[in-house]
């Protein structure tokens, strides 16, 4: 990929418009907090991209404004040319824009099955790329067996455990066939082997084209996994760039990682 | 089961009980019978937005009340057959029950319940002072003694409300068996996520609110001739409330048999308990079997008798718990 620039160059769409996600001067307030100030940003379309920041910095809020669940006041968000201001989530999502929650929010009365099947009937069955009933089944099953779960497809979500709960958040947004997935926390309390097995997964889904932003605490899992780096701080952007790079600043160390 | 099957089966069942009755020879079991199937849309009808989106509505009455004087201004204005006004008072309530979806529906939990109630009182207040159509006085509508072929007037009341019953029933078991009864159960769960997997909530919701309101309308339009003397007092009667969220909470809310299990049982004790204790008995019935099924079986029967044959999951869209969240909401 070359994406890997520098904190000074971020990625800029280029002429042959493979930018997939391009932020501009996003701006959200909450009353008298703001908690994002003037973002820009550029996601390339396959690009694997890191986003870090400490607590309360708005990357939340800002996965919140790109995928609909908050409107920004300031600023526009673009996916794959066309303008999202003003869409709500589920118009968004239908254009492949699709994401995890920081905490699990399945669906706790449909089975994982079900779970899988509304964003089938909602987004995938609408573009018409999946008709009828059985292979809406089979598919359904097909995802749960990307991410380990087929066994337990008629089972209810409070059933599971938590990487389970992760990976059925996960199954869910790849349901929707999204070309942008941006997994907020996904590996948010899990142990080390956890955390490799999410990872391999978000690469797999990478490598079938899918673009990803990750939103991670797990230094480790976001350095092996993102081709660049963001960091956001109090609502603003301080580095964008390389990874290694990015970690090198001395900024990013004084407001990330302290003194 | 196909649709198609199911209807059939609910129209022989239907025949079978107006067959039953007819042979019992007594105007009595007529009017007893209306009274629970009219609870039978109420509560089939109350569910499609309580218990499938999960949006607790206090206004049933007003809905009914909507139906039922549709009826009045309508009769007034020019007679019509009663299956036209019955469609009449859907459209009314239907397009009210849309309109009350837009102001409302940005509410959650407690507050779209109260916001539901202040609907009905404001009705209520309208109805009240509304000289054409009987104001607080009330309106008289003569019921016909007889029409043909079916002899008195009480047995084509309770066909007609027999045939709005299975109409329900068909309705919302169609729904939770399609692509909206998944994005109505999504709701329920969690709005947010549901967003995030492509589902059009607010559509959704004006979906159910307005054919949740239409059903209601619908089952009070005949109420009219049923009742012969109209006063608001009468049609936005608590009864109507309480009763169309009790049936279902004690039936079950997760599918259409809830409702209509709720409705038969609590229609029936309530119809025996008026002809041998008092009518003011029953909504201490409904009272305290509320508070008995909230301990005992929150599920509902369905709930109850799922629990019992356990071996596989439950084949409905969905099965929840009804328990209030920390802001007193009750799916």
């Amino acid at each position: 990929m070359s994406s890997m620039t520098t904190a000074a160059n971020p990625v800029a769409p280029d002429a042959a418009g493979n930018v997939l996600l391009s932020i501009d001067n996003l701006g959200k307030r909450f009353g008298g907090f703001v908690a994002l100030d003037g973002i820009s940003l550029s996601v390339k379309s396959g690009e694997r991209l890191g986003l870090i920041g400490p607590n309360g910095s708005g990357k939340s809020t800002l996965v919140n404004c790109i995928c609909g669940a908050l409107q920004n006041e300031v600023g526009s968000v673009t996916f794959a040319g066309e303008r999202l201001n003003g869409m709500t989530g589920h118009q968004r999502t239908r254009r492949g824009l699709s994401r995890t929650f920081q905490l699990p929010r399945p669906f706790a009365s449909l089975t994982l099955a079900d779970n899988m099947r509304v964003p089938l009937l909602y987004t995938v069955a609408s573009r018409g790329t999946v008709h009828g009933a059985g292979a809406i089944e089979a598919r359904c099953l097909e995802l749960l067996r990307e991410v380990g779960l087929e066994d337990k497809a008629h089972r209810l979500p409070r059933e599971l455990t938590q990487v389970e709960m992760r990976k059925l958040e996960l199954a869910r947004t790849m349901a929707s066939e999204p070309k942008l997935l941006i997994a907020d926390e996904s590996m948010a309390g899990l142990t080390h082997s956890e955390v490799e097995e999410i990872l391999a997964l978000l690469m797999r889904l990478n490598a079938q084209g899918v673009t990803i932003i990750l939103i991670e605490h797990i230094m480790s899992a976001v350095m092996s996994f993102s081709q660049r780096l963001v960091v956001l701080v109090s609502g603003r952007k301080m580095a964008d760039g390389e990874p290694n790079a990015v970690m090198r600043d001395p900024e990013v160390e004084r407001a990330y990682i302290g003194q | 089961m196909r649709s198609s099957l199911f209807l059939v089966i609910c129209l022989v069942v239907g025949a079978a009980i107006f067959a039953a009755a007819l042979v019992l020879n007594n105007d009595y079991y007529f009017f007893a019978g209306y009274v629970v199937l009219q609870y039978v849309v109420l509560a089939t009808a109350w569910n499609i937005l309580g218990g499938y989106c999960g949006y607790v509505n206090f206004g049933s009455a007003a809905f009914f009340a909507l139906g039922a004087y549709s009826t009045v201004a309508i009769h007034k204005l020019y007679p019509l057959p009663l299956p036209l006004l019955v469609v009449a008072g859907g459209i009314v309530s239907g397009v009210v029950g849309l309109g009350m979806g837009y102001l409302t529906l940005r509410l959650r939990g407690a507050f779209f319940a109260i916001a539901t109630l202040a609907l009905a009182v404001v009705l209520q207040t309208l109805i009240v002072n509304w000289d054409f159509v009987g104001g607080s006085r009330g309106a008289y509508i003569v019921r016909p003694e007889a029409i043909a072929p079916f002899g008195s007037y009480i047995k084509y009341l309770f066909l007609i409300m027999m045939l709005l019953a299975i109409g329900a029933i068909v309705v919302a078991r169609l729904i939770e068996r399609s692509r909206l009864g998944y994005g109505f159960a999504t709701i329920r769960d969690d709005e947010v996520a549901a967003e995030a997997s492509g589902v059009p909530t607010l559509r959704l919701k004006l979906i159910a609110t307005t054919i949740s309101g239409a059903l209601m309308g619908m089952a009070g339009a005949p109420f009219p001739y049923y009742i012969g003397y109209l006063q608001p007092s009468s049609a936005f009667g608590l009864d109507y409330a309480v009763n169309s969220i009790a049936m279902p909470l004690i039936g079950g809310t997760t599918s259409w048999v809830g409702p209509l299990v709720g409705a038969i049982l609590l229609g029936t004790l309530q119809q025996v308990a008026t002809v041998t204790i008092s009518s003011a008995v029953n909504l201490l019935i409904v009272g305290l079997l509320l508070v008995g099924f909230v301990i005992v079986a929150p599920n509902g029967i369905i709930g109850l008798v799922q629990k019992f044959i356990r071996h596989r999951p439950v084949a409905q869209v969905g099965r929840h718990k009804i328990e209030a969240d920390a802001s007193g909401h009750v799916p």
